[in-house]
């Protein structure tokens, strides 16, 4: 069955079970996103691609929301942009010295620079305590294509909140991995390095 | 007359207090006097007022015994079995000293309450299923199994206005018809009784003390979705109520009231039990389903909801503990009773767990509408030690603090939510003019943050800032323009994470800005915590009007600091003072200060 999906004044039809992101992108819509791939299982986790619906007024992240028909959704509204530069905001915060967190940021308008920053990202961009440095963004990208491409499920995500990480099993050289690089070119941060264990 | 009936509670908390001595101790003492085939000595589930235990009732007098000790057994046995006079010192008075009210039915903390999910407790012995049956235990089962469709018996919980007591308050008869009409085979139930909200023991307690009603109330679920698999999600730290729990459903079993075939019809039903993986977060339905599957407990976006998929993909219908509670009671009496009790729209009655500064803490059940005013005043007794009132918190940490201002707030889903709080699952912490606001603010963001799962992006980051600010607050290094930032972190967490935890986790942080923002100004301004709570931002000193030279505060203190002759005014070095506050704790005469 083919639904009809209105993005940013457009309509659409696409096939059912299409998510809002898809059909974005049929429009020649652009969301960001940074733990969406196609070829891998849905996270939703980073929320980089926040969007509004219209029709409630809520954000629903665009590559995990299944339009059903009449949805009608705003990509630019004042709460989704606002909405998506905190998250650029946040994860800036975490990994500060990443170039493609640096160019996300600033393609979304955030310069640390800047003196008409907003007080919210001048805290998140200048003013946070300072932390231990991280390139990684936790989309797990890594994790679902080690388990989905070479099924290796070499690496995995554990601990919870800001002490989540990725790890292999018992944080040791993991035995199940092949060295394909599968992670490694997912990775949107470049934040995996593959060497060749002893 | 009736015979007579010694109802010990044997609730987590009298149990603790020492109560299944007291019952031995009764046992043995009516022995003695050859009195033990008169009068029958039961163990009962929580009666609510933990904070008073041992809880003994007498039965059918209802007289309430408290804080009963096994020395008191002879006199009590001596002078009420035998005499028919309560011991004046085992009954409950308002205050010391005051007039004892020996019923527990004009105990002003019982008065006002309504029992329907805990109309068994302190009544029944939850580990005898006859004692269930006595009380019309699964008559609603056989009524539906044999009187009424699966349709019938969603229209009636439909009809009824049940609402989800598990925190959002989805309308139950709504999620059985999804659940129901969703395609897919089989299909499943789920009890979360996961109970994570720190302070909250609603569901142990309903567990605890009517384990039955549960079981009940989700094979009903069962027949009503058409599922014949269910679960109960129960948390690892609820021993007693998972050993109620599996006892009961053992006796079912052996009843034949699950299994196959229940009750000679063609309807199949049983129930497994599965201990929690402990996080908060385990209790958000799709986590808990991802812990039922074995995998990672986290939650993952919705829709789908359970209803369309859910335990291994499959419809599935999960409900709260005392949302299943309700149900046979709702069959038996009806919709209409049901939906005549409570407020436009919220029907029925809620558990609450009374804590915090308020006289008596416990387990309450109340109608829906009921104000908070009347909870904290009437059936808490208001607050201890002649302190003024300041918030009350409902809703656990995802909730807010209200104000003096708010507590005629009906207690409904909606008014709740427009007061900037939220129902929540029932926990109902009560504050004084000693607890200062920014600190409650920083603990519940800290405990969220502790929690958070780590998947999504604003919760995982932006609580951990937002607890950065708090912090630097409470320490005396918040900035001009940092109640603003909170405000907007806050609502822009709330509006992009993931699950219910982050979508709710600001919560907390934007009511007491809404009703106690000049204690965030003292704080950031004057450097100053008007509660006299945040360590850094207080000083002692002592009043030398007021001072005796007692000596008190001068002997306390831990690192002598504190100098003067005896019958003269006392100084404190604040070069050396630590903060510790003994010399406020112990001076008799007030002349200690803190600001
Ligand atoms: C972080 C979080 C924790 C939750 N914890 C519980 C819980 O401990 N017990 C519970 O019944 N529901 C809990 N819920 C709500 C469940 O997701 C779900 O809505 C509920 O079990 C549905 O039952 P009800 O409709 O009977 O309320 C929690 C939700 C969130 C977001
Ligand atoms: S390189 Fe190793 S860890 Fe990375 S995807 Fe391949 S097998 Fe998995
Ligand atoms: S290492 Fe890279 S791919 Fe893996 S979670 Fe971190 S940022 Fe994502
Ligand atoms: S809101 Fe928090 S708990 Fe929920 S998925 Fe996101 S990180 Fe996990
Ligand atoms: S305890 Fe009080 S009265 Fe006694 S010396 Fe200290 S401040 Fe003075
Ligand atoms: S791209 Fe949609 S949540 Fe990450
Ligand atoms: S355990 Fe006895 S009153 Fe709660």
């Amino acid at each position: 069955m083919m639904v009809t999906v209105t993005i940013n004044d457009t309509a659409i039809e696409v096939e059912e079970n299409t998510s809002v992101l898809t059909a974005a992108t049929q429009l020649g819509v652009k969301i960001p996103t940074l733990c969406y791939n196609e070829h891998l299982s849905v996270h939703g986790g980073c929320r980089m691609c926040m969007v509004e619906d219209t029709g409630t007024g809520r954000l629903v992240p665009a590559c995990s929301t299944i339009v059903t028909d009449g949805l009608v959704v705003d990509t630019e509204s004042k709460n989704a942009v606002e909405a998506r530069r905190f998250i650029a905001a946040l994860l800036l915060s975490r990994a500060s010295d990443s170039p493609e967190i640096q160019e996300l940021a600033s393609e979304l308008g955030l310069d640390p620079n800047s003196p008409d920053l907003d007080p919210v990202s001048n805290y998140l961009l200048n003013r946070r305590p300072e932390r231990e440095y991280t390139k990684c963004i936790l989309c797990s990208l890594c994790v679902r294509a080690c388990a989905e491409i070479p099924e290796r499920h070499a690496i995995s995500v554990s601990g919870r909140g800001m002490a989540r990480k990725v790890v292999t099993p018992f944080l040791k050289i993991s035995e199940m991995c092949i060295g394909c690089g599968s992670c490694a070119y997912v990775c949107p941060t470049d934040a995996i390095l593959i060497e060749e264990a002893d | 007359m009736d015979q007579m009936s010694l109802l010990v509670c044997g609730g987590t908390g009298c149990t603790s207090n020492g109560s299944l001595e007291i019952r031995t101790a009764l046992e043995q003492e009516l022995a003695r006097r050859g009195l033990a085939q008169d009068v029958k000595v039961v163990t009962t589930g929580c009666n609510g007022m933990c904070g008073r235990g041992p809880i003994l009732v007498a039965q059918p007098e209802g007289v309430f015994f408290h804080s009963v000790a096994p020395e008191d057994v002879p006199e009590l046995v001596e002078a009420y079995v035998i005499g028919g006079k309560p011991p004046a010192r085992l009954l409950y008075t308002e205050e010391q000293r005051g007039p004892v009210i020996p019923k527990m039915s004009e105990v002003p903390f019982y008065a006002k309450q309504q029992l329907i999910a805990l109309s068994n407790r302190g009544i029944i012995d939850p580990e005898n299923l006859e004692e269930y049956i006595g009380r019309d235990g699964y008559q609603a089962l056989s009524r539906v199994l044999t009187t009424m469709t699966e349709e019938e018996v969603i229209d009636e919980v439909t009809r009824s206005g049940l609402r989800g007591r598990g925190g959002a308050g989805f309308p139950t008869g709504r999620k059985w018809a999804f659940a129901r009409a969703a395609v897919g085979n089989p299909k499943y139930v789920i009890c979360n009784a996961d109970e994570g909200d720190p302070g909250a023991f609603m569901d142990r307690s309903i567990v605890e003390s009517d384990p039955h009603a549960v079981i009940e109330g989700m094979a009903i679920g069962g027949y009503a979705i058409g599922a014949s698999e269910a679960f109960v999600y129960i948390r690892g730290e609820y021993p007693l109520a998972l050993a109620r729990l599996n006892l009961a459903i053992e006796q079912a079993r052996t009843y034949g009231l699950l299994g196959e075939n229940i009750l000679g019809t063609d309807f199949s039903f049983d129930i497994k039990v599965s201990v929690g993986a402990g996080a908060f977060v385990c209790g958000e339905e799709t986590s808990l389903i991802a812990s039922l599957e074995g995998r990672m407990p986290e939650p993952r976006v919705k829709p789908p909801f359970p209803a369309q998929s859910g335990y291994m993909g499959k419809p599935t219908n999960i409900n709260n503990v005392e949302t299943w509670a309700n149900i046979r009671h709702i069959i038996l009496r009806g919709a209409e009773w049901f939906s005549s009790i409570g407020s436009e729209t919220s029907k029925g009655t809620k558990v609450f767990s009374l804590v915090g500064k308020v006289n008596n803490t416990g387990l309450v059940e109340v109608p829906m509408g009921i104000t908070l005013r009347e909870i904290v005043f009437d059936i808490g007794g208001g607050i201890p030690d002649g302190k003024k009132f300041k918030a009350v918190q409902s809703g656990g940490p995802s909730g807010g603090c209200l104000p003096e201002s708010k507590l005629d707030t009906p207690v409904d889903y909606e008014s709740l939510t427009k007061a900037g709080s939220i129902m929540g699952s029932g926990g109902l912490i009560v504050m004084d003019e000693t607890t200062c606001m920014v600190e409650v603010a920083r603990y519940f963001v800290a405990f969220t943050q502790e929690e958070s799962c780590g998947k999504c992006t604003p919760c995982r980051e932006g609580t951990k800032h937002m607890l950065d600010i708090l912090t630097a607050i409470t320490e005396g290094r918040g900035e001009e323009g940092d109640i603003e930032i909170l405000k907007t972190m806050a609502r822009n967490i709330k509006a992009t994470s993931l699950c219910g935890l982050g979508q709710t986790a600001p919560n907390p942080v934007l009511t007491t800005i809404r009703y106690f923002r000049d204690e965030y100004e003292a704080h950031i301004r004057e450097k100053r915590c008007p509660s006299g709570v945040c360590k850094p931002l207080i000083s002692y000193t002592i009043d030398k009007e007021a001072c005796t030279g007692c000596r008190a505060c001068a002997i306390s203190c831990p690192v002598t600091c504190i100098t003067g002759e005896r019958k003269l005014p006392h100084v404190i070095d604040q070069t050396q003072c630590i903060k510790c506050g003994m010399c406020f704790d112990v001076c008799n005469f007030n002349a200690v200060r803190v600001e």
